[in-house]
C-alpha cells in the first residue's frame, strides 16, 4: 500500500492510482512530419481504453513532432497526456522553459528520461546535450514545487507540480545496482515508475522482491512496462540488437511457431496469426504482473501499432476503465 | 578498450590512497590559504591533472567525483552520466553507444563495493554538475567548498538504511 495518498496534480493516471485501480497507460509515437492527422488516427484507438498516454520525446533519437506540442493537441481532444521529457536535446534552461509551458498548457503528468544518446538516431552527429540526468531533473522539477525554486536557486511564484514519473530498466548490467538507481529516482521525485518491456518474467520478480525488501515499493506507483511483438523479425531484433531489453528465447520461438501450419502463400493468414500470437503473450504478461506485489499498472507501449491497444487491453480484462 | 589504468583495479588501495593525499592537502590549507586559493590553483593543477588523466582519464569538469563513484571518473560515460547507470548496458557489460568500451558505471558499481571507506557514497545523489567548474582544479575547488566561497557540491544522501552490498 502506498504510505502518502496526497494528491498532487490531480491527474487522471494519479486518480486512477490513488484510488488503488490497476491503471493502464499507452504510448503515442508523435510523427516524423508535421501530419496533425495521424496523430488523430493514433489518438482514437487510445481513447476510453487508457488511463494516460505518453508522449514520447524523439523516441531513439529520431526528430519527431514535439512532445509537448502533441499533449496539447491531446488534451483538446479529451485525452490526458504524460509528457515525456529527455535531457538529452536541451540544457537546463530550455527543460524548465518548456516544462512551464507544459504546465500552462495543461499537462499534469510528466515523465522524466535522460535520453536515447544521439548516435542511435537519425542525426547521429548531433551534439548530446546531457546537461542533467533524469534523477536530477526529478530533483528539479520536486524542488520547483516544494521549495519553491528553480534550478538556479531562484524563486519562483507560481511552479507547475506535475504528477512526477521516471523509467526504470531491472534488465540491464550491474543488477544489483538497478534497485538503488530507483531508491535514487523515488527521492529524487518520482511517485510513479514506467519499466522497460518486460519479457523476462523470473528476473522482473526478482527485482520487484528486491526492491520490496528494500522498502521502496511503499512509496511508488511501478506500471510494468509491455510490448506486443509483431513478427518473428521484431522478436529477433529486440532480443538481439537493443541494448538494455532482455527477450528470452522461448518467446522468439512461440511466435516462429505461431504460423506452423499455414500455408506459406497464405500471407495475409500468417501475419494475422503472427499479430494474434503477440498480443497472447503480451495479454499473459499483463495477468501476471497483476499478481506480482507492489505492482500498480500497466504501460502498453505498442511501437507504430496502436491499433493493438484496446484488443490487449480488452483481454487483459481492464476494460472498461475507472472514471475518477 | 578499456578506459582508465590497471590501477583502478585495486579500488581499496586507490581510497585509501585518496584518503591520505586529502588529508595531507587540506593539512596544508594554512599554505594554500596563504598564496591564495587562484595562486594555489595555478602550481596544483598541472600536477593534479598529470595524476587524474594517467590513472582515471580524468576530464576535468572541476568538480571531481572520484570518490563517490568506485574511483571512477563518470565523465568517460557518453552520457556523463553522474548518478548511476542508463538503461542501455549491454548483456556482456559493454557500453550501447561504445561497443568496445565497459560500462563506465558498471565498472563504478563492482568498484565501490570493494571500497569500505566510500564505498557506499555512491547511492546518493549527485547534483546537477555546474559547468563553471570545468577546467578548474578539483582540489582547489574543495577547498573553496569548505570556506563558503562554493556552494552547489554536496550530493543528497540517500534515505535508505539497506547497504548491504557495502558492508
Amino acid at each position: 500500500m502506498i504510505k502518502n495518498n496526497e494528491m498532487i496534480a490531480g491527474s487522471n493516471l494519479e486518480k486512477v492510482l490513488r484510488a488503488g485501480h490497476f491503471a493502464v497507460t499507452g504510448e503515442l509515437g508523435p510523427p516524423t512530419n508535421a501530419d496533425k492527422s495521424i496523430i488523430d488516427e493514433k489518438a482514437e484507438h487510445l481513447r476510453g481504453v487508457v488511463d494516460a498516454v505518453n508522449i514520447t520525446d524523439n523516441q531513439t533519437a529520431v526528430v519527431r513532432m514535439s512532445s509537448i506540442a502533441v499533449a496539447a493537441m491531446l488534451i483538446e481532444k479529451g485525452l490526458e497526456p504524460v509528457v515525456q521529457m529527455t535531457a538529452r536535446d536541451r540544457n537546463r534552461i530550455a527543460i524548465q522553459s518548456d516544462l512551464l509551458g507544459a504546465w500552462a498548457l495543461g499537462a499534469k503528468n510528466l515523465l522524466c528520461l535522460t535520453g536515447d544518446h544521439q548516435i542511435f538516431g537519425n542525426h547521429p552527429e548531433a551534439k548530446g546535450v546531457f546537461d542533467m540526468d533524469s534523477i536530477q531533473m526529478l530533483a528539479m522539477m520536486r524542488d520547483m514545487h516544494e521549495k519553491g525554486i528553480i534550478q538556479s536557486g531562484d524563486d519562483i511564484d507560481v511552479p507547475p507540480t506535475f504528477f512526477l514519473g521516471a523509467a526504470a530498466n531491472p534488465f540491464a548490467p550491474p543488477y544489483e545496482y538497478r534497485p538503488y538507481r530507483l531508491a535514487k529516482k523515488i527521492q529524487a521525485g518520482a511517485k510513479f515508475i514506467q519499466t522497460q518491456c518486460i519479457y523476462n518474467m523470473p528476473r522482473f520478480k526478482e527485482y520487484m522482491q528486491r526492491a520490496g525488501d528494500m522498502g521502496l515499493l511503499d512509496n511508488v506507483y511501478v506500471m510494468g512496462g509491455v510490448t506486443p511483438l509483431k513478427n518473428v523479425g521484431m522478436a529477433k531484433y529486440m532480443a538481439k540488437s537493443v541494448p538494455g531489453l532482455d527477450v528470452p528465447e522461448e518467446y522468439i520461438d512461440r511466435m516462429r511457431g505461431a504460423t506452423s501450419g499455414i500455408p506459406k502463400e497464405n500471407k495475409k493468414a500468417r501475419r494475422q496469426a503472427l499479430r494474434e500470437e503477440g498480443i497472447a503473450i503480451c495479454v499473459e504478461t499483463i495477468q501476471q504482473l497483476q499478481e506480482i506485489p507492489g505492482m500498480h499498472g500497466v504501460h502498453i507501449m505498442a511501437i507504430e501499432w496502436e491499433s493493438a491497444v484496446p484488443i490487449i487491453v480488452e483481454k487483459a480484462g481492464l476494460f472498461p476503465r475507472p472514471s475518477v | 578498450m578499456k578506459k582508465g589504468s590497471w590501477i583502478q583495479n585495486y579500488p581499496k588501495g586507490l581510497e585509501r590512497l585518496y584518503k591520505f593525499a586529502e588529508r595531507v592537502f587540506l593539512g596544508l590549507d594554512g599554505l594554500w590559504s596563504g598564496l591564495g586559493y587562484d595562486m594555489s590553483e595555478k602550481l596544483i593543477k598541472p600536477a593534479e591533472d598529470l595524476f587524474k588523466t594517467v590513472v582515471f582519464e580524468c576530464n576535468e569538469c572541476g568538480q571531481c567525483v572520484l570518490h563517490y563513484t568506485g574511483m571512477t571518473c563518470p565523465m568517460n560515460c557518453p552520457k556523463q552520466l553522474r548518478n548511476g547507470p542508463c538503461g542501455g548496458t549491454r548483456v556482456n557489460g559493454h557500453c550501447e553507444v561504445e561497443e568496445d568500451m565497459e560500462c563506465v558505471w558498471l565498472n563504478a558499481f563492482e568498484r565501490s563495493v570493494k571500497m569500505p571507506l566510500y564505498g557506499e557514497e555512491i547511492v546518493n545523489i549527485e547534483p546537477i554538475h555546474n559547468w563553471i567548474r570545468e577546467g578548474e582544479s578539483a582540489w582547489i575547488n574543495m577547498l573553496r567548498e569548505k570556506d563558503g566561497t562554493y556552494q552547489d557540491s554536496t550530493p543528497e544522501k540517500l534515505e535508505l538504511a539497506d547497504r548491504e552490498l557495502w558492508e
